[in-house]
């Protein structure tokens, strides 16, 4: 353990009584960040480390007929070169709900980049060329790349022996899971609608794109056990999948988080961490492994491309009759999140709309195409693609405005999802899509200057491409609506760890969480909720690491609401301790401390009449409390196999967009000029964060329309633009205005009654902005992200 | 290969380089600077911008031993370099504007333009080996503090480079518009935010600048 530098550090802030919750707090590792000393996992650093290297498959389906390591492990500079044999024990797969990903690449490879061999040297460089001296050869075999050639008989298998939970409810092996969800009759619906859309929609392969890259730190200990130090999720969840395949217990394989440079998803599955501690248990030394850009692109799951078939009918007055769907998510070779995250995409497939019957169903495949997993939004965006642009489609049928068309459908409190669960909180659909269409709209001809055109707020920007020419505006809306939290009957708990002392003569409050801060300011947060529940000023974050009990995943919108809800409830209950504490020492004194209702406040015990006590830091004076506490949300329930029926989520986040573009219709060319946007947040512990997530995550959803996509080449399913010159991502000149709307409706089943918010904007902003697109221009535009081809019909 | 250059107003010097390494694995791997950022080394996000004789680069781009002899200011001595430049009246450099533009080039010209050897060493002020944790002392740039307001910051991997970028921009052009804010930052990308809190930051910091210059008479 000694030697490490640049490790992840206590956070320690102080604040005033009003930086508790609901203030615009500010972050306690801001100025660590803006310093360039906080710690990211790339950062690590230890004397006499080395530095480890993954070699990937070059083609997506083949056996593997050899591996000559001979010549990589004799360069100077090299440590160790691994394979599949080399694994010491017979754990040789992992995986988040499914074991089957192999540590190492065995017999075969199943998609291109798949890691095959590791390497440790002394130089990243000489790292990298040993692995270029490993011989790999290759028998390529049949490719399975969309349902057609999964499913068709004699289709190559891309796991042959398939024995998980779902293996047997699938109709093809080559389908990871499948659910239906039917309610009511929607044949019979069908005859009673007056208009019917259908559409097929195709929603791109989408890459979370963190700047951090997968990295991380390993350190043999003396004990045969490893300290690991990573940016991840989940570091349990990590720890569940890493202890086995090393052959140690878990309580040898010490995990820290290292700073985190995004996530969004693409960190929930493990990347670098077995095989940087499988590098450090075999040369006895620390190793360090950092992807590159172009790896990080083959080192973590993407979001699932896909397929959808939608029917909707309405009557004449416009009230939708029957909805018919079929999803088709594409999950690559392996698992990982697909079962779940096909349980949200049928499970919210209608959107945030009443419709009582329906006939769904959502599918992932295995294929040869990169595994796809989790990110933001998570089954939900792709359905929220499809359903969103089947209601402009009826409302352009029926002649009415698509808003209005929208708020005559909406759901509210106690609307039942097609899963028969009723919506028992606040679900303010039409009034989000009031508030969208109530911000001014920007001025027209915003590029026009007393000097002609500045080019800059044109399509095309600085190329310089148009003077105003061929530019039309088009304004599109959208709502959604995404589950909060794990679903499922998934046990979705969290754990806290709160001390309370004296140091330096001030009541201090200590926060000690396995919760992965990935950006998103829990650490803020947790601060907040300690300050508000203890009446203490300063509190320090301890670093998360797997000491403490698990924090669950930072996913799902669920952190601030679960690992937010155990640092509530810890504190409650270390309040009482205080309290007990107090009553000790003093409460002969005051016969309040008896009969009253009693608080932490201001650094002091005071009575709800506002009568002062005691002093925290004599009540505290030569002791401490310390408690860690599990905190559990209510309990969910799994969807039934065949019905789709069951109260399978926990909560609802709502976000609606206004997007407002303008289309060079010669070249193909998209500006989007405003997105706006209004959300539900059920009350915004901190503001700033609420507002700052609201925005990130519109913006991921205006990539995905106009030109975030990782291209698969479906002849070889390799990945064909695996950089950031080639995978597009919104700079600042490609993304508007983001005004905010914050709507704050208690969740009474909530903590402080929030509501997760870090995924509900990147529903609705994709089709918002494809709306607007097909408003400017008249055309169907089906597929995301649009493309000037698509535009331009060339 | 042995380089030397000077990096936040102190000579530094790296032996046994490859050829091959990069003005930025240098400052991250050798010199114990991981301020500037590895985000994809492609120079194409600008988490690793840092400024070579006062211009904005892409470390990750420069060849390290192209930094022989020269100038390099990097997040860690971002606010030493910004207190450095206040002193001068509002230009690190002495040549606000002009002589930025013209080190471009010139790999061997060491010194003779962007920072001098002169203000270099004042700003050694810092007490050595400090690296590790002198923000708080040692004080923020005006941009920093206001990344840090604004909520400019979420995971904060690209906020080095912006800042570096967003300080340049403030020193050419001390009240920019919209349009030259994001024209400038136009190279540096940012995945959490949605740019609009690091628009309010570069903002937030020009207003400051201009209260302080107007407030003070100068």
């Amino acid at each position: 353990m000694t030697g490490v530098t640049r490790t992840p550090t206590h956070l320690t802030q102080g604040g005033t009584a009003d930086a508790g919750i609901g203030a615009s707090t500010l972050r306690p590792d801001g100025t660590l960040k803006v310093t360039g000393e906080f710690a990211y996992s790339s950062d690590l650093w230890h004397e006499d480390m080395l530095w480890g290297f993954t070699l990937r498959s070059t083609v997506a389906h083949a056996e593997i007929v050899s591996i000559d390591t001979s010549e990589a492990l004799a360069q100077p500079g090299v440590y160790a070169v691994l394979t599949y044999d080399d694994l010491p024990t017979d754990v040789k797969n992992y995986g988040l709900e499914i074991q089957d990903t192999p540590v190492l690449a065995h017999g075969k490879v199943r998609h291109h980049g798949e890691p095959v061999a590791l390497v440790a040297a002394d130089h990243p460089e000489t790292a990298r060329r040993a692995a270029a001296k490993i011989s790999i050869e290759y028998r390529e075999l049949p490719l399975v790349t969309d349902e057609e050639s999964a499913t068709r008989e004699g289709a190559p298998l891309v796991h042959e022996n398939r024995t998980d939970h779902h293996a047997g409810h699938v109709p093809h092996p080559n389908i990871v899971h499948r659910q239906p969800i039917v309610r009511g009759d929607a044949e019979a619906a069908a005859r009673r609608a007056d208009v019917i859309v259908t559409g097929e929609y195709v929603f791109g392969m989408q890459d979370q794109a963190f700047l951090g890259p997968e990295s991380g730190l390993a350190v043999p200990g003396e004990d045969g056990g490893v300290d690991l130090y990573v940016a991840t999720q989940w570091l349990h969840s990590d720890l569940r999948q890493i202890a086995p395949v090393l052959g140690l217990p878990e309580e040898k394989v010490r995990m820290t988080l290292s700073g985190v440079g995004g996530a969004f998803g693409g960190r929930e599955d493990l990347s670098m961490q077995i095989h940087a501690c499988l590098l450090a248990l075999r040369t006895g030394k620390p190793v360090k492994i950092v992807y590159n850009r172009f790896e990080s692109f083959f080192g973590h799951v993407h979001r699932h491309p896909a397929k959808l078939w939608y029917e909707h009918g309405a009557t004449k007055d416009g009230k939708l009759t029957h909805l018919k769907c079929r999803i088709v998510l594409d999950g690559g070779a392996y698992a990982s999140a697909s079962p779940a995250v096909v349980g949200n995409a049928s499970s919210l497939s209608v959107g945030p709309y009443v419709v009582e019957d329906v006939d769904i169903e959502a599918i992932a495949l295995y294929s040869n195409n990169p595994p796809c997993g989790a990110m933001r939004g998570f089954g939900a965006v792709q359905a929220c693609f499809a359903y969103e642009a089947q209601m402009d489609k009826l409302a352009k049928k029926l002649g009415m405005d698509p808003v209005e068309f929208r708020q005559l459908n909406a759901m509210e409190q106690g609307t039942r999802l097609p899963t028969g669960q009723e919506v028992d909180s606040p679900a303010p659909v039409a009034e989000l899509l009031r508030r969208v269409k109530a911000m001014p709209l920007p001025p027209e001809n915003q590029w026009v200057t007393t000097e002609g055109a500045d080019v800059r707020a044109l399509p095309g920007g600085l190329s310089n491409t148009t003077h105003g020419e061929d530019v039309v505006r088009g304004v599109g809306y959208a709502v959604g609506i995404k589950n909060v939290g794990f679903s499922e009957g998934f046990d979705d708990y969290s754990t806290a760890r709160v001390r309370m002392e004296v140091v330096g003569g001030e009541p201090v409050a200590t926060v000690h969480t396995a919760m992965a801060e990935v950006g998103q300011g829990g650490v803020t947060v947790h601060a907040q909720i300690a300050r508000t529940e203890l009446g203490v000023e300063q509190v320090t974050i301890h670093p998360a690491d797997t000491q403490v009990g698990s924090a669950g995943s930072t996913s799902a919108s669920r952190q601030t609401y679960v690992t937010g809800g155990a640092v509530k409830n810890t504190c409650e209950h270390v309040r009482e301790k205080v309290l007990e504490l107090g009553r000790r020492k003093f409460g002969t004194h005051h016969p309040a401390w008896a009969t009253a209702e009693l608080v932490l406040e201001g650094g002091k015990v005071v009575t709800d009449g506002g009568e002062v006590l005691a002093d925290l830091v004599d009540v505290l004076e030569g002791e401490a409390v310390d408690l860690e506490l599990e905190w559990r949300h209510r309990p969910t329930e799994a969807f039934d196999l065949r019905t789709g029926q069951g109260n399978g989520h926990v909560q609802y986040s709502f976000a609606a967009h206004r997007a407002v573009v303008e289309v060079d219709t010669g070249l193909g060319l998209v500006k989007v000029i405003e997105l706006a946007c209004a959300q539900d947040v059920g009350k915004a512990l901190n503001p700033l964060s609420v507002v700052g997530q609201i925005q990130g995550g519109t913006t991921q959803g205006l990539g995905v329309a106009v030109m975030e996509e990782i291209i698969v080449d479906p002849k070889t399913a390799k990945v064909r633009n695996p950089s950031f010159t080639d995978y597009l991502i919104p700079t600042i000149l490609d993304t508007p205005t983001i005004p905010v709307d914050v709507l704050e409706l208690a969740d009474e089943h909530a903590p402080y009654g929030l509501r997760g918010i870090g995924e509900a904007p990147t529903l609705s902003s994709t089709p918002a902005v494809l709306a607007a697109i097909r408003n400017a221009t008249g055309l169907e535009l089906n597929r995301t992200p649009v493309r000037p081809e698509h535009l331009t019909g060339t | 290969m042995r380089v030397k250059f000077t990096v936040n107003g102190r000579e530094q010097q790296a032996d046994d380089v490859w050829e091959g390494e990069s003005l930025l694995y240098v400052l991250r791997e050798r010199m114990g600077l991981p301020g500037s950022k590895n985000a994809c080394e492609q120079g194409e996000c600008g988490s690793c911008t840092v400024r070579l004789d006062g211009v904005p680069v892409c470390s990750c781009l420069v060849a390290a031993g192209q930094a022989e002899g020269r100038e390099v200011v990097t997040v860690e001595g971002l606010a030493d370099f910004a207190e450095q430049r206040a002193r001068r009246g509002g230009c690190a450099t002495g040549a606000c504007g002009t002589a930025a533009g013209t080190a471009a080039g010139t790999a061997s010209s060491g010194t003779a333009s962007g920072t001098s050897l002169d203000a270099a060493r004042r700003r050694q002020a810092k007490p050595a080996g400090a690296d590790g944790r002198t923000g708080e002392q040692a004080g923020l740039a005006p941009i920093q503090q206001a990344f840090i307001d604004a909520g400019a910051v979420q995971c904060g991997f690209c906020t080095p480079g912006l800042l570096v970028a967003a300080d340049e921009l403030l020193e050419r052009n001390a009240q920019p518009s919209d349009a030259d804010i994001r024209e400038a930052l136009s190279g540096n990308l940012c995945r959490c935010t949605g740019y609009e809190k690091i628009l309010d930051a570069v903002r937030l910091a020009a207003a400051r600048g201009d209260a302080r210059t107007t407030g003070t008479g100068a």
